[in-house]
């Protein structure tokens, strides 16, 4: 009898599942995170995805190829630009159209703004939600000069639509390369403040430094990209290594981390900021006249001085907005290196208007697929660090 | 590139591949759905391909061809710096096989397939849907599954929750499709 009551007694230990997000601030958007925990420490955790789906996809197979092209900026919506590029560079792939020198220039030297533009995004944010709320107020008044410059260009702070298939919208506009050489110049102090907020501080290095540690293999493993696989030690950048637009001629360093740990991936960020400023810098100096389209006239939208002149580009024009263009037979996957890892494209024509079957290879959805692993066995408080370093928009993991 | 023609004609030996492609410096392998892991083995093991890490999984919907689906695999090899694509074509009662245990993070390219398409995977060990709403019916990239979809969600006051609901156009959706190509 005394034995049964003590049987009684022993309470039975269950481990406490608390559903993190989909409102909460850390999650970056609409994470919502089933989390199994056994006091404060994470035993697994079930990332469910899709509360941002819009159906990107689908709806871009009932647009023409210029009309999908804007869907590309919702997607990540830190790195706009970047998404285009990739989208620009598939549709010039299967039309096997070559842009002119200028155009390439332009897109880089926007491409690498905007990875400047989401790294101070990841790092500020990532910053804020680890508690140090200083570096976000710094690096957002930062963000808000690259947007300027975004809206020079394009009339847009973010939504850009700026890259094009055949080139670019429009032509810089007067003053705008002086503008973004002062940015470039008073930008590394301002990274310098970071740095010296961050880099060695006791609080930000306790809470980074062995969190989610990646090893090399587990990275190649999940098939990570961009900074997760640098983080952990793998030289791997397509600007590098399978270079497009005008990379190859550019000579810029491509840092790695030693451990895979929050910290090197913070490490990782800044260092290339530095890298793109350079790369900017380059663009500056080097940038040549000329046109900002490929002048094959199928594919690209007449030129408004001529639509003024002559009959035949107001057809084209209209036609051309209408009906769009026709893009062969042909399947590519065309991929860049975005802010946040390899940004693929994988489109299939049908000698149509429309894409067949476009497919977004989105970085942050491989990403967050290890998020369960990475997180198990760390504190609660860690999972927002994790997060974090991941970079995580919704925009493009949804799609 | 020199590099990889060396191996490539030899991969043929080794491989059962239906088909080879290339578009531009694209390289596309077909193979039969039932050689997918032997392929896939090959190909990530074999000191001379080492496609160790798997980009992507993409889905397509052929619709009205004899094999109506395809699946394409975007695999990298780091170590020789080479894209291929593997893609297998399977009609719609066709089974595959799951990759996840070759490249482990399949998984979640597997279940946006199966989400999407309905295309059932083998051996997988969490097919749950992802993308989609709890409760979704039906695969949405499709391309017999409308745009506007077959149900909608509101908020209803009286119940005070989520009600799904019949899609009620109130102007009919309009196809502007211009097929004349110049």
């Amino acid at each position: 009898m005394a034995i049964a009551k003590k049987k009684h007694l022993i309470k039975e230990i269950k481990n406490f599942t608390l559903n993190f997000g989909p409102q909460h601030p850390a999650a970056h958007g609409v994470l919502r995170l089933v989390l199994e925990l056994e006091g404060e420490v994470v035993k697994k955790a079930d990332p469910h995805i899709g509360l941002l789906h819009r159906g990107t996809e689908k709806l871009i197979e009932v647009k023409t190829f210029l009309q999908a092209l804007p869907y590309f900026d919702r997607l990540d919506y830190v790195s706009m630009m970047a998404q285009e590029h990739c989208y620009s560079l598939a549709v010039e792939n299967l039309l096997n159209l070559k842009i002119p020198k200028r155009a390439q220039f332009i897109r880089v030297l926007f491409s690498e703004i905007t990875r400047i533009l989401n790294h101070l995004l990841a790092v500020g944010c990532h910053a804020m939600d680890v508690g140090a709320m200083t570096p976000f107020l710094w690096l957002f008044e930062e963000r808000e000069k690259l947007m300027e410059f975004y809206e020079r260009v394009s009339g847009a702070r973010m939504h850009s639509s700026y890259i094009r298939p055949g080139g670019l919208s429009l032509d810089l506009p007067l003053g705008l390369l002086d503008d973004i050489f002062i940015f470039c110049s008073q930008f590394l102090l301002r990274l310098n403040e970071l740095e010296e907020m961050l880099t060695s501080s006791r609080i930000w290095k306790e809470r980074l430094v062995d969190v989610g540690i990646v090893s090399s293999k587990k990275a190649i493993d999940w098939g990570f990209s961009g900074v997760m696989l640098r983080g952990s030690g793998i030289v791997w950048d397509l600007r590098k290594h399978q270079p497009y637009e005008i990379y190859s001629e550019i000579d810029f360093s491509v840092p790695v981390g030693n451990f895979g740990d929050c910290y090197d991936r913070y490490l990782v960020r800044v260092e290339e900021m530095k890298q793109s400023l350079n790369i900017i810098n380059y663009c500056l100096k080097n940038i040549p006249t000329g046109s900002i389209r490929s002048d094959n006239m199928k594919s690209v939208a007449p030129l408004r001085s001529d639509m003024k002149l002559m009959m035949e580009a107001i057809i084209h024009h209209f036609k051309f907005y209408t009906e769009g263009y026709t893009v062969p037979h042909g399947e590519t996957y065309t991929s860049v290196e975005a802010p946040k890892g390899e940004f693929g494209i994988y489109l299939l024509s049908s000698d149509n208007n429309k894409p067949y079957r476009c497919k977004i290879k989105a970085p942050g959805f491989g990403h967050l697929q290890f998020f369960g692993e990475m997180a198990c066995g760390h504190m609660i408080a860690d999972v927002v660090t994790i997060i974090g370093t991941q970079d995580i928009v919704f925009g493009e993991i949804d799609r | 590139m020199i590099l990889f023609n060396l191996l490539f004609n030899k991969l043929f030996l080794v491989l059962p591949i239906l088909l080879t492609t290339q578009f531009q410096k694209e390289i596309i392998l077909t193979v039969l759905p039932e050689d997918v892991l032997f392929c896939f083995t090959i190909l990530k093991k074999h000191i001379n391909y080492k496609f160790q890490l798997l980009s992507s999984i993409s889905g397509v919907d052929l619709l009205n061809k004899t094999y109506r689906f395809c699946i394409a695999y975007d695999i990298i090899s780091l170590l020789y710096n080479i894209r291929l694509r593997v893609k297998i074509f399977i009609n719609e009662i066709t089974n595959i096989v799951s990759l996840t245990s070759i490249f482990i993070n399949s998984s979640w390219w597997e279940r946006e397939i199966w989400d999407l398409y309905g295309i059932f995977f083998e051996n997988h060990n969490d097919l749950r849907r992802i993308l989609t709403d709890y409760g979704f019916e039906g695969h949405p990239m499709r391309k017999d599954f409308p745009l506007c979809g077959f149900t909608e969600v509101r908020y209803n006051e009286s119940k005070k929750r989520i009600v799904s609901e019949n899609v009620q156009l109130t102007q009919e959706f309009r196809v502007f499709s211009f097929n004349i190509s110049w």
